[in-house]
Parts: structure tokens; sequence; C-alpha cells
């Protein structure tokens, strides 16, 4: 077994993002994602790579726009209330479909709420955030070692389809220590050539990076099929989740990121006590993995899910699920977090 | 006898630009200087959200349309990738006076070898004639059909002044577009705020006084006297920092 090190979550993707090739990244400080530029601002120093303390999260988002568009890997962090003041970049980056990695370390909110872990920005990430009809790759790992192999994933992910990664951890799994194989990064290759870049024109056409689309009046509905239709190959291409004990089971339990390793220690004790009960934890928020959720609400009697928010993703459930199987809801927003036995409480409660 | 030819930096096109509108002039005096000094094909142009928001319909360079405002951290991000690029923002009064203040403010200060020509024209355009930031007093606008009044709107805002005294800024002149004159002049400006980046000297920016007659609602011959007039008062041309060598 390979070598493992003491790393905190925030750290660990910094590391990874250097490993990746990030060559540049911007943002502003926010807890509780502060690891991520102190890591890097020294690190990308070091080897000759662009850190950048921006003014704002506007800032630092348009930095890696133009970064992006340069045809750098560029990364930007933050954490929920500087994730919503980064969506208007988002927005123009996702439109003139620019590859970069977006880290939202999510704490409580609304407002300034507080600086605990949250999954409260579970709507923003998946439906877009800012405005338009568009869609960013949402990868939410549930340790320090996920949240090292996805960011890593992230760039490629943003490489290949040209479109924004929005990796979404939360405040626990950012301040959390845990050991980590700092694996090699291995360049996947199918990654297509930037010919897009702005590199100054020699030898070619002026290259153009916009995202308005003004005359012919149908050139902006053109574009946004063409976006759909991308959009469609991601959720034909891209679809991670994990399963536990979920075959026989009679209740379902949907959670992801640190709410779902939670959930996991009480199926796993449920299960010692004879319930039936399993576990779809999805990786990929968008695309959802939908088709696991459905293909259960078959065989299972009912499901129950569990987030740290007042209830977001459980609407992509009932999606899935689409009326076949009751689905049930557990949680709350502000920095709570479930334990073992209160979740293992509500799996006795539904059996 | 000197036959003028269209700078190969600019496109075979019919600008959307209004009769009397002074971006026509600065597009050619910045095509030009980038024609002279040989920096076509490594040159990266950041458009705005205005006016001259279709900057790549017109220059043949590679170029990037930009977020109001946010035209100094993309090109921020394009130059630090790509030190050896010259990378130019176009902006307008909406962009380095109101809503990009922060972004200008910063990438000045952090003293990026960037290259701005700044187009004031004391109103904002392409939305429609409203105030801006830039606006002179008593000056008529949609949103200000009384005339800008102190108490309601506040002052102009004299951003060049505001940006010369940042420790990083190199160069910062102020010029515009109004006579033969100033225009020979404002190229010459042009061609040293590009040439600084050239020399890696730091943050350039030449501020453009430009007419805007159909939003100011008077003749094109008068809003070049307006400029003269009015405008000057309130903005009086000169080289506001020059760092040197």
């Amino acid at each position: 077994m390979a070598e493992k090190v003491l790393m905190k979550g925030n750290n660990a993707i910094a590391e990874a993002a250097i490993q990746a090739g990030c060559g540049f990244y911007a943002g502003y400080p926010i807890t509780p994602q502060n690891e991520i530029p102190e890591y890097l601002s020294k690190k990308m120093h070091d080897i000759g790579r662009v850190f950048i303390q921006s003014e704002s999260e506007l800032a630092a988002i348009n930095m890696v726009f133009g970064a992006s568009a340069a045809g750098a890997r560029a990364m930007t962090s933050s954490s929920s209330p500087g994730i919503s003041l980064k969506q208007e970049g988002i927005s123009y980056i996702a439109g003139a479909e620019l590859p970069c990695v977006i880290v939202n370390i999510a704490r409580g909110g609304p407002g300034l709420g507080n600086i605990s872990g949250a999954q409260s920005d579970y709507f923003q990430s998946t439906r877009g955030g800012g405005h338009g009809d568009y869609r960013l790759i949402v990868l939410a790992p549930s340790s320090v070692q996920e949240a090292y192999d996805l960011t890593m994933k992230s760039f490629d992910l943003a490489d290949i389809y040209r479109n924004p990664v929005l990796l979404l951890s939360d405040g626990y799994l950012g301040q959390m220590i845990e050991p980590v194989e700092l694996k090699e990064y291995k360049k996947p290759n199918n990654l297509p050539a930037k010919d897009w870049a702005l590199t100054g024109c020699k030898g070619r056409k002026p290259n153009v990076m916009k995202t308005l689309y003004l005359v012919p009046p149908e050139s902006l509905i053109k574009h946004n099929i063409h976006l759909q239709e991308k959009y469609g190959r991601i959720k034909k291409d891209l679809c991670l989740y994990e399963e536990a004990e979920t075959k026989d089971a009679d209740l379902i339990i949907v959670a992801y990121g640190i709410a779902a390793r939670v959930c996991k220690g009480s199926v796993l004790k449920a299960r010692k006590e004879g319930i039936k009960v399993g576990l779809v934890r999805p990786i990929t928020l968008w695309p959802f993995p939908e088709k696991i959720i459905s293909q259960l609400a078959d065989k299972a009697k009912k499901f129950l899910v569990v987030e740290m928010s007042m209830g977001q993703m459980v609407e992509d459930v009932r999606l899935a699920v689409n009326g076949k199987k009751p689905v049930e809801f557990f949680g709350k927003a502000g920095g709570w977090i479930p334990s073992l036995d209160m979740v293992l409480e509500k799996i006795k409660e539904l059996k | 006898m000197t036959v003028m030819k269209k700078p190969e930096t600019l496109k075979e096109a019919v600008t959307h630009y209004c009769p009397g509108c002074g971006h026509g002039i600065i597009h050619r005096l910045v095509a030009e200087v980038i024609d002279e000094l040989k920096i076509r094909e490594k040159t990266v142009g950041t458009a705005p959200v205005g006016c001259a928001v279709l900057l790549y319909d017109y220059f043949n360079c590679d170029i990037i349309e930009c977020a109001h405002g946010r035209i100094p951290a993309v090109a921020t991000g394009i130059k630090r990738v790509h030190p050896d690029l010259v990378v130019f923002g176009y902006s307008g009064d909406g962009d380095m006076a109101a809503i990009g203040t922060a972004e200008i403010v910063h990438a000045v200060n952090r003293g990026e070898n960037l290259t701005f020509i700044f187009v004031n024209n004391a109103v904002y355009g392409m939305t429609g004639g409203q105030m801006a930031p830039t606006t002179m007093l008593g000056q008529k606008t949609t949103t200000t059909p009384y005339g800008r009044e102190i108490k309601e709107a506040g002052y102009p805002l004299r951003v060049s002044e505001m940006l010369a005294t940042l420790d990083g800024a190199c160069y910062i002149e102020r010029c515009a577009v109004n006579n033969a004159a100033n225009v020979i002049k404002t190229k010459k400006a042009i061609k040293k705020a590009f040439q600084n980046q050239i020399d890696k000297k730091g943050f350039s920016i030449v501020e453009v006084l430009s007419q805007c007659p159909t939003n100011w609602g008077i003749a094109t011959i008068k809003s070049n006297e307006f400029i003269e007039k009015e405008m000057m008062k309130i903005y009086p041309l000169g080289v506001l920092k020059d760092k040197g060598d």
C-alpha cells in the first residue's frame, strides 16, 4: 500500500490542484476555506505558477475567466457567500464554454450564516447558480482522500467538456484531517486541444471569446441548444455514486458528502440489527444519478434523504423516484450535522 | 501624397456607432498603433460592456468580451498566463468609473503590465443615455432629466486623477478626439501606453474625452465644442502620471 500523509481537506484540494497542473489560482479569503489560498500562495509561487489574492470574489472569478480563456488550467475557491458573488462570472464562463474549477467549502446560510459546514448550496450548485440556462458539473467528496482525487478529476472533466466544474465540499470536510494517499496525477489521453485559446493570432484567424449573441436573432437560441446538447452528452457519460447494502433494502437512504459518511455508519449498524436498509451516495450531484434511484424505487419500499439543509437534494430524489415510493426527509440547516445514532433512530422510525 | 490605408488591425466592417461618435476614431488610433508596433499577432483585446462591446467585429486580433466592469480582472488573468502577449483593455465610463472601480483600482495598484483605453463621454451610451459618474453637473441625461444635481447624484468623478495617486500606475494621460490636433496627441499617448507594456513598465491608461452627440442631444459639430468648452473644464487634458524610465 502506498504511503499516506495526514492532511487537512482544504490542503488536499490545493495539493491535488498543483499535481493536476493548475497554472492559475485567484481567490479572496473567506472561512472555512482559507487553507486553500494559503497553501497555494507558497507552492504556486515556488514552482513559478500564478497565485493572485484578488480584491473580491468578482475579480477572482473574472481573473479565472481570463486565465482559462488564455488556455491555462485555472481554479478559484471560496465558501458559500463568496460563491454567491462569483455567480456572475460563472455564468459568463459557462456561456463562453471555458473550463475551470470552482471549489465551494460550503458554510451555513443564508446571508453571512455561520462558518460551520453545511449543504445549503445544493440548489445554487446544481441549477446553474447564475443567470441563464447552463449547468455546472458538480462533484461532492465525502472524505479528504476523495477531495484529493475529485479535484484532479475536476480539471480533466472541465477540459474534456469545456465546462466549469464545481467541487462542492463543506466546512467539516475542509477542516478535517485524515490520511491521504497523494496519488500521482495521470493526464488522460482524450483531452481536446485548446485551439480556441487566446494566445495571439499568429498564423491563424483571431480567436474570439464572447457570450453576447445579438444577430441573427436566432443565434442565442442556437447557442443555448448547442449548450443543452453538451449537457445531454455529459448526462450520458458521467454518473458517479457509491452504493452500499442496497440489494435487498426496503429503505434506501440518499445522502451526499459528509452527511453520507455518517449515514453509512448508521446503515451498517442497522444491518447488524437486521434492518434492511441501504445507502446511495451521489458523487456527481450534477448529473444526478437518477437512474439508480429510479431502479431502486422499483424494489425498495421507502426512501429517506438526509441533508445538512432544509431539504434541497430531496427534490431531485423525488423527481427520480417519480412518485413510485414515499420519500422522507431528515435534515436541518445552519451548521447541523447528523450523528450516527440520530440517523439510526430515524431508520427505525421509518422501517 | 500619402494614401491612407485601413490598418491591418481593423476588419472590413461597417461599425454600428452613431454618426459623430468618437469610438470609430479611437478604434482607428488603437489599430494604427498596433500596426505600427507590429504586435497584432501577439495582442489580446478585452472588450467592455457598453457601446464598444462588439470590439471583436472590428478588431483583427484575439478578443475576449467581458462582464461589465470586470475587464481589469480578465485582462490580469490573460496577462499573467501569457506575460509576453500584449493585452489591452478598452473601457467606457461605466466600467472605469462605476461598476468596475474596484477592479481598475486594484489592477493598477498591483502594477499589472497592461494598457487601458478609457473612453469618457460623460454618459451611458449603449443603454440609451443615462447618467454616468462622469456626467457633468447640470448635464441632462435620461436619469437626470433636470440636469445632474449634487444633492441627488454627487459630483463628476475624475477617475484618472484618482488612479494617478496609486504607486502601481506607470503612465496616465487624458486626451480628447474633438479636433485633428487632439487626435494626433491621442494617438501619441496610445502608442506610448502600448510601448510601455512592451517595455514591461506597468499599468498605462489613456483617458479619451469622446463625443456622444446622440445621447447629448446635440449636433455632431457642437459635440466637438462641448468637449472643449464643458468637459475639459472638469477633465483637463494632460499627463497625470508618468513614471518614465
